[in-house]
């Protein structure tokens, strides 16, 4: 194969190694819109967290799995307690002050981690034995901690759908999307049910910023670029829809990464583009209810 | 009686220079200009039902606009940059409101938001606008028309005069948009959409129109922002700078003009009380915001007034 057509290819496994990331915190932030009906704008927060979680714990414990080990529980704890103080107490209000509640969340999350970790960059190494590049052409290589990355976030979405159409828990969800009413009704704690999509969102954005930590490096206000991104992610492919975040997801990834390599000047541009499109489509996204 | 505190209000903005020093004098008209940016979010916000969360897309294509038409050691002419600067934001407003009011409800919010941060990776990238490190408008705008100079921008107490000026010409602006026809259909359409589509009101014009008088308004705040300071960097794009907005609404009360005003003076001094404390002042104000939420839900304003009608339960769409 000649060099550019590897290279191609090679921008496309970029492309869908990092539409994959963003599934992790899209999926997250569209089950919690599509089931609790809460627009959470301190998803990407999450993102941060996990990030820095990642940093932090790496240096403790001098091993990036390790950390990671460790990390998810401290995330879940963190979705459990936000839920129980914060989020239970906004699922009948209005979007607008969930937009600020949420906001006002963002603010504490980036002064608690200016406060405990600082506003330094930081790097996360790769762990030892995937810290190596596949040699591909005497010039091209692809690294094989991005290719472990793909991996790893493909089996998390498979999981994620097998959760959700083949177990009870799964039905449970689906149901409480579709009538929140009649769940209860059945007998039900859709409170519980709430708490355990918030806490699993939450594990999946922190998980998301642990993964990414080491090649996309820890720094302040890292959530908030991801956070956006995200949204285009459901709006583009339907609010609540799994389906959609995960082809919306890919699409994303897809558009920046060539964006950034065939379009350079408008490289920041070309997933609104992409958004506008869609929206003159179908306002609803691909996969929404309209 | 409302109408006894507006004018009180105003009065003692009017006289606050003759006791204010220089560094009050910037801090009132910076919190005038915002009171502008505030008022129009709530002509979206409070009068149409529509939560724009990239309100401050306008509001940087204002300000830029004063950029791109100031020569560079010389003064833009007032009269030309300003209503071009605020057509400028009245067309992008036209142009994203086409697209982004084809959605409702949460895909608004978060449509309006991912189009303001296209504009601010825009001018991130950009090196026309400076990039990240912005761009810096060295002679203030020149409002001199055949020899008269009737105020003087880079004058701090005229300044606060002018911001004073813009922002009684917008809430008196808006109050007669909104005791116009128009008015009462955009409220119609805030309280049921369905209904004023059933009596044959083309809403989707209706809110194109809102969106754009509100996109102008933002745009001439940008405008005065940028003429008051003489820089203009992304961040006036970014999505801090509409949170900031929505908040001030928030706080004051929305579906009310003095609302925005209230809220812009309460938010804008706390801020600079909470910078006082301490370098994390976020970190006090991000309690604030979520304690506000949980606790006032109708915001300085409705602590005062009943709340004129209860919300509408929040539909899944």
């Amino acid at each position: 194969m000649s060099d550019s057509v590897l290279f191609f290819l090679i921008q496309v496994l970029n492309g869908v190694q990092q539409g994959l990331l963003l599934f992790l915190l899209a999926s997250g932030l569209t089950l919690i819109f599509g089931i609790m009906g809460i627009i959470n704008l301190a998803h990407g927060s999450f993102y941060m967290m996990g990030a820095y979680l990642a940093f932090s714990l790496t240096e403790l414990t001098g091993n990036l799995w390790l950390a990671i080990l460790l990390g998810i529980p401290a995330s879940v704890a963190v979705g459990l307690v936000l839920e129980l103080l914060l989020f239970a107490r906004l699922y009948r209000r209005d979007h607008l002050y969930q937009v600020l509640l949420t906001y006002g969340l963002i603010l504490i999350m980036e002064e608690l981690r200016s406060l405990l970790v600082g506003d330094d960059v930081h790097g996360v190494a790769k762990p030892k034995f995937l810290d190596f590049s596949i040699p591909l052409t005497d010039t091209l290589s692809y690294p094989a901690y991005r290719l472990m990355m793909s991996g790893v976030c493909l089996v998390v979405a498979l999981a994620m759908a097998l959760v959700i159409r083949r177990t009870r828990l799964g039905m449970t969800i689906r149901a409480g999307a579709a009538n929140r009413e009649m769940v209860s009704v059945l007998g039900i704690d859709i409170g519980l049910v709430y708490r355990v999509v918030f806490a699993l969102g939450v594990a999946l954005a922190a998980f998301a910023g642990m993964i990414a930590a080491p090649v996309a490096s820890v720094y302040p206000g890292m959530g908030n670029q991801i956070l956006i991104i995200s949204f285009v992610v459901v709006v583009i492919g339907g609010i609540g829809s799994i389906k959609g975040a995960f082809l919306g997801s890919l699409l994303i990834g897809l558009a920046d990464t060539f964006g950034q390599v065939y379009a350079p000047q408008i490289s920041g541009m070309t997933v609104y583009m992409l958004m506008a499109a869609v929206l003159l489509w179908r306002p609803a996204g691909l996969f929404g209810r309209a | 009686m409302r109408r006894s505190f507006l004018l009180l209000g105003a009065a003692a903005l009017a006289l606050f220079p003759l006791v204010g020093g220089a560094f009050y004098l910037q801090l009132l008209g910076k919190i005038m200009l915002m009171a502008i940016f505030a008022m129009s979010l709530d002509l979206l916000v409070g009068f149409t039902g529509l939560v724009s969360l990239g309100h401050a897309a306008f509001f940087g294509i204002g300000a830029y606009a004063l950029y791109l038409l100031s020569p560079e050691y010389d003064a833009a002419d007032f009269w030309v940059s300003a209503p071009i600067a605020v057509g400028a934001a009245a067309l992008a407003a036209l142009a994203i409101g086409v697209l982004v009011l084809r959605t409702s409800g949460v895909y608004f919010i978060m449509a309006t938001l991912a189009f303001a941060q296209m504009f601010f990776y825009f001018a991130t990238g950009s090196k026309l606008l400076g990039g990240s490190d912005g761009v810096s408008i060295n002679v203030r705008p020149d409002p001199t028309v055949l020899g008269w100079t009737p105020f003087d921008l880079g004058n701090r107490m005229q300044f606060y005069y002018a911001a004073l000026a813009a922002m009684l010409a917008t809430y008196l602006l808006l109050r007669m948009v909104l005791r116009s026809l128009f008015g009462h259909a955009i409220q119609g359409i805030r309280a049921s959409e369905q209904r004023m589509r059933a009596l044959g009101y083309p809403v989707f014009r209706y809110k194109l129109a809102a969106f754009a008088i509100a996109g102008a308004l933002a745009g001439l705040a940008g405008y005065l922002s940028a003429a008051q300071y003489g820089s203009v960097n992304p961040e006036f794009f970014g999505w801090q700078m509409s949170g900031t907005v929505l908040m001030m609404l928030i706080l004051g009360g929305i579906g009310t003009l003095y609302g925005p005003i209230l809220g812009a003076f309460a938010l804008t001094l706390v801020q600079e009380l909470f910078g006082e404390l301490t370098k994390h002042w976020l970190l006090p104000m991000g309690v604030f915001i979520i304690l506000a939420v949980l606790l006032l839900p109708q915001g300085i304003g409705g602590l005062a007034l009943a709340w004129r009608k209860p919300q509408p339960e929040p539909v899944d769409d």
